[in-house]
């Protein structure tokens, strides 16, 4: 029973969170969205006027059609109900509501691949990149590192501990997306092995795209594995020090178990619950953390899109990149939160 | 625990002792930066007209220390001694500017910056000595006429077409053919072959008719200060100086900001206890479920790109972890015997969180403010190099921003990248050396 009143109080929590978010984002950006949306009003009404050439034909003037677009435009307006000032609790709602339903409206600036200014378009075709991108890397990472921080941890002071925990310590102070600007000079510049530009450029329906995309991912997945498994290793080695001094660790190793199978099987089933919610932190957390990196490696996914639209001051993607990436990581924090009150039984106790 | 003892074991830690030197050295570079170098200079970072002297993409000087052909260094000589000579007819001032030419590659395009206050039409001559003797005429040419005296400026470039046609009409100099030779490639060329000839080059700047000359020489280079141009003829080294006081600044104001807010914030939501611990720890949950990064990201496009609101926006996301970790600190503090007499003795509370629960904290603190100043700095330096950053304060990572915009990983500019993200590296690697240390002292925790 206590543990599904944790789940719930988290559920809550988390809920709580993501409405806070969208109230926050629909604060701060709520007067430039109203200009935005204004404009918009506006050109469809006027191109929708003028296309319609029956009705234009009926007009002696051009200021007498400039009068009837601007009753039409301020009639829309009032339809739509944007005459309320943007911070009317009715407009906020209604922009909330909206965000919440996965209605994003239409772009500024940026268009999908296909052409679409559907703000909902451009992310579905962005986001499955990032996922490829990162989560490739952080399953590396956090195989590499597991391994690493078990052997480490287990043998703390050795050689092998010391070297991990001073490249954790110093790989952790460096930024990843500047290791990628060096990176793209030492093997786009200096070697000429890989691309500069990780965007494949071939067209997405080409046969060869998937190819050429894992070939142009290679740099910056190089990259994200030598930053970030330095940390998780230090993590591990952590988690596994202490057990490590536990009873029936030492018990094992007196009777004569071997040491491999005392650490991969007994002391790292017994640290799996920190490491497991560490994992499902940073599956979510490289989504956001990507978008510097992406932005160094021009690489095709979310986090370029945020960059392009803050260059570009394309509010609507803006809005919806936040809100998936805070979906994604509040979803992320009760998942490892479920599998932390599973995994280990004390949560379960209260 | 015991300050003294804290001082005593972290002066046996040798990784927190190196963090201490480097920050040391920071501090000494930040002091240095502010004394020496103007603000007016830095303020003018993104200002391209207080720049136009400076070399295009210059690499650092040092470049030419291991590499076996020298590179030219670029040279801005300003003369501050004009000589002026009376003959019988009228003044004659002469300006002089000596370079010694010891490179492997020819000078890039050279460029006369002068100054003059005359009145009737001086004649402007400029003329080059050679090491080996020969003196070539590069130039005579009139001041436009004027009855009264006024002030004339203008400037010269080596790629003036006359310059050309006088130094075609010496090519007796030279043993090859001169025609298809650019103005610098005949005056640095050895007189017999296309080589350049090594040694002093006095380059002599005379206006008869006029008593006033003021003058710069400007030999163009590929070489330039320690740290190298950018594209935009920046001065690197101005920019990684002014960076290092204001990436500490924006470091320890961010550490000591959010450290101390999670503190007060932590010890009393645990001192209290009850509903008011429940609440105010559910709004700490709430803030540490936002993604920081998307958010700091709307924060700075919405509202605007000062420095001291990006310090505030960083704050807000830095107090979480350490309102948790000081909340449970204090929740075993006040089972402490010593508080109850406080209570009894009937203190208010604020008096027993500050007095008596705070102080106890302070070494924890201490830690995690050294612990916070890297991500704080990295953070600034993401969302600087983004494009976001406060274009009155450049940082690292607008360096790193423009240098990114410019596609210098991909052309190869490394002196426009490496420096940078160095510095930002070092200055984190200081604060966790030091966090470290202190941490393994203060924390019962790590301590074996």
């Amino acid at each position: 029973m206590g543990l599904w009143k944790y789940f719930l109080k988290r559920g809550l929590v988390l809920f709580g969170v993501l409405m806070a978010t969208l109230l926050l984002t629909v604060l701060l950006v709520g007067s430039n969205m109203d200009a935005i949306l204004k404009k918009g009003v506006a050109i469809d009404v006027r191109t929708q006027i003028i296309e319609n050439k029956k009705l234009v034909a009926g007009f002696a003037n051009p200021n007498e059609l400039n009068s009837y677009i601007t009753n039409q435009i301020e009639e829309r307006i009032k339809v739509l109900g944007l005459d309320e000032p943007w911070y009317s609790p009715n407009r906020i709602g209604l922009a909330m509501y909206k965000i919440l339903v996965l209605d994003f409206g239409h772009s500024a600036f940026l268009t999908s691949d296909s052409g679409s200014t559907l703000v909902g378009d451009i992310i579905l075709e962005k986001l499955p990149r990032t996922i490829l991108l990162f989560t490739t890397a952080t399953i590396i990472i956090s195989t590499v590192g597991i391994f690493v921080g078990a052997m480490s941890g287990s043998k703390i002071g050795s050689k092998t501990d010391k070297i991990t925990s001073s490249f954790a310590i110093i790989s952790s102070s460096f930024p990843v997306w500047w290791i990628g600007l060096l990176m793209i000079f030492t093997f786009a510049f200096w070697y000429n092995i890989f691309p500069a530009r990780a965007t494949p450029l071939i067209p997405s329906t080409d046969s060869g795209y998937l190819v050429s995309l894992i070939y142009h991912m290679t740099l910056p997945i190089i990259t994200i594995v030598m930053i970030g498994f330095g940390t998780w290793a230090y993590l591990v080695r952590n988690f596994m020090a202490g057990i490590m001094q536990e009873d029936f660790i030492l018990v094992k190793k007196i009777i004569g178990v071997k040491q491999r199978k005392v650490i991969f099987g007994s002391a790292l089933k017994n640290a799996a619950p920190p490491i497991i919610t560490v994992l499902a932190l940073s599956l979510s957390g490289s989504l956001g953390g990507a978008i510097i990196t992406e932005a160094v490696f021009d690489w095709p996914g979310m986090g370029r899109l945020y960059f392009e639209a803050i260059t570009l001051m394309d509010l609507p993607v803006i809005i919806g990149a936040t809100y998936v990436l805070t979906v994604f990581f509040l979803i992320s924090i009760f998942v490892s939160d479920l599998l932390y009150g599973y995994l280990d039984p004390r949560i379960k106790t209260g | 625990m015991d300050y003294s003892e804290i001082k005593s074991s972290f002066a046996k830690s040798r990784t927190g002792l190196i963090g201490l030197g480097i920050l040391a050295c920071l501090v000494i570079a930040s002091i240095f930066a502010i004394i020496a170098i103007p603000v007016e200079t830095y303020k003018n970072w993104n200002n391209p007209a207080s720049w136009t002297e400076f070399p295009k993409s210059a690499q650092p000087i040092w470049v030419n220390w291991v590499s076996v052909k020298k590179i030219p260094e670029h040279v801005i000589l300003d003369s501050h001694e004009t000589v002026i000579i009376q003959n019988n007819v009228e003044k004659i001032a002469v300006q002089k500017f000596g370079v010694d030419y010891s490179y492997d590659y020819f000078p890039g395009e050279f460029l006369l910056d002068y100054k003059t206050e005359y009145s009737g039409s001086p004649v402007l001559h400029i003329s080059v000595t050679r090491p080996d003797g020969v003196t070539l005429k590069l130039l005579s040419s009139s001041l436009p006429h004027s009855e009264h005296l006024t002030v004339y400026s203008d400037k010269i470039f080596s790629t003036n077409e006359s310059i050309r046609k006088n130094l075609r009409l010496q090519k007796d100099v030279f043993s090859f053919p001169v025609q298809t030779k650019t103005a610098k490639e005949m005056i640095f060329a050895k007189s017999d072959n296309i080589e350049v000839l090594k040694g002093r080059y006095e380059f002599v700047v005379t206006l008869e008719g006029a008593e006033k000359l003021d003058s710069k020489f400007i030999l163009g280079g590929k070489v330039f200060g320690i740290a190298g141009t950018d594209e935009l003829r920046r001065d690197l080294a101005i920019g990684l100086l002014w960076g290092t006081p204001v990436a500490l600044f924006i470091g320890i104001v961010v550490a000591i900001g959010s450290v101390i807010s999670g503190l007060i914030f932590g010890v009393y939501s645990g001192y209290k206890g009850g509903l008011t611990d429940e609440s105010m720890m559910r709004f700490n949950d709430v803030i540490y479920a936002l993604p920081a990064l998307p958010f700091l990201i709307i924060l700075s496009v919405t509202t605007s790109n000062s420095v001291f609101l990006m310090i505030g926006f960083l704050m807000i996301f830095g107090w979480v972890g350490i309102a948790k970790v000081s909340r449970s600190m204090a929740l075993q503090i006040k089972t402490r015997q010593f508080v109850d007499a406080a209570k009894i003795m009937g203190q208010k509370d604020m008096k027993i969180i500050f007095r008596h629960i705070i102080p106890q904290i302070i070494p924890y603190a201490l830690a995690s403010i050294a612990i916070s100043v890297p991500a704080a700095i990295t953070t600034e330096a993401g969302l600087s190099f983004l494009g976001l950053g406060d274009p009155t304060f450049p940082t690292w990572g607008q360096i790193l921003h423009d240098a990114q915009s410019h596609g210098a990983a991909a052309r190869g500019l490394w002196w426009w990248i490496v420096p940078p993200g160095i510095m930002v590296a070092i200055t984190g690697l200081a604060f966790v050396f030091i966090g470290n240390a202190l941490e393994s002292k203060v924390n019962p925790k790590l301590r074996r």
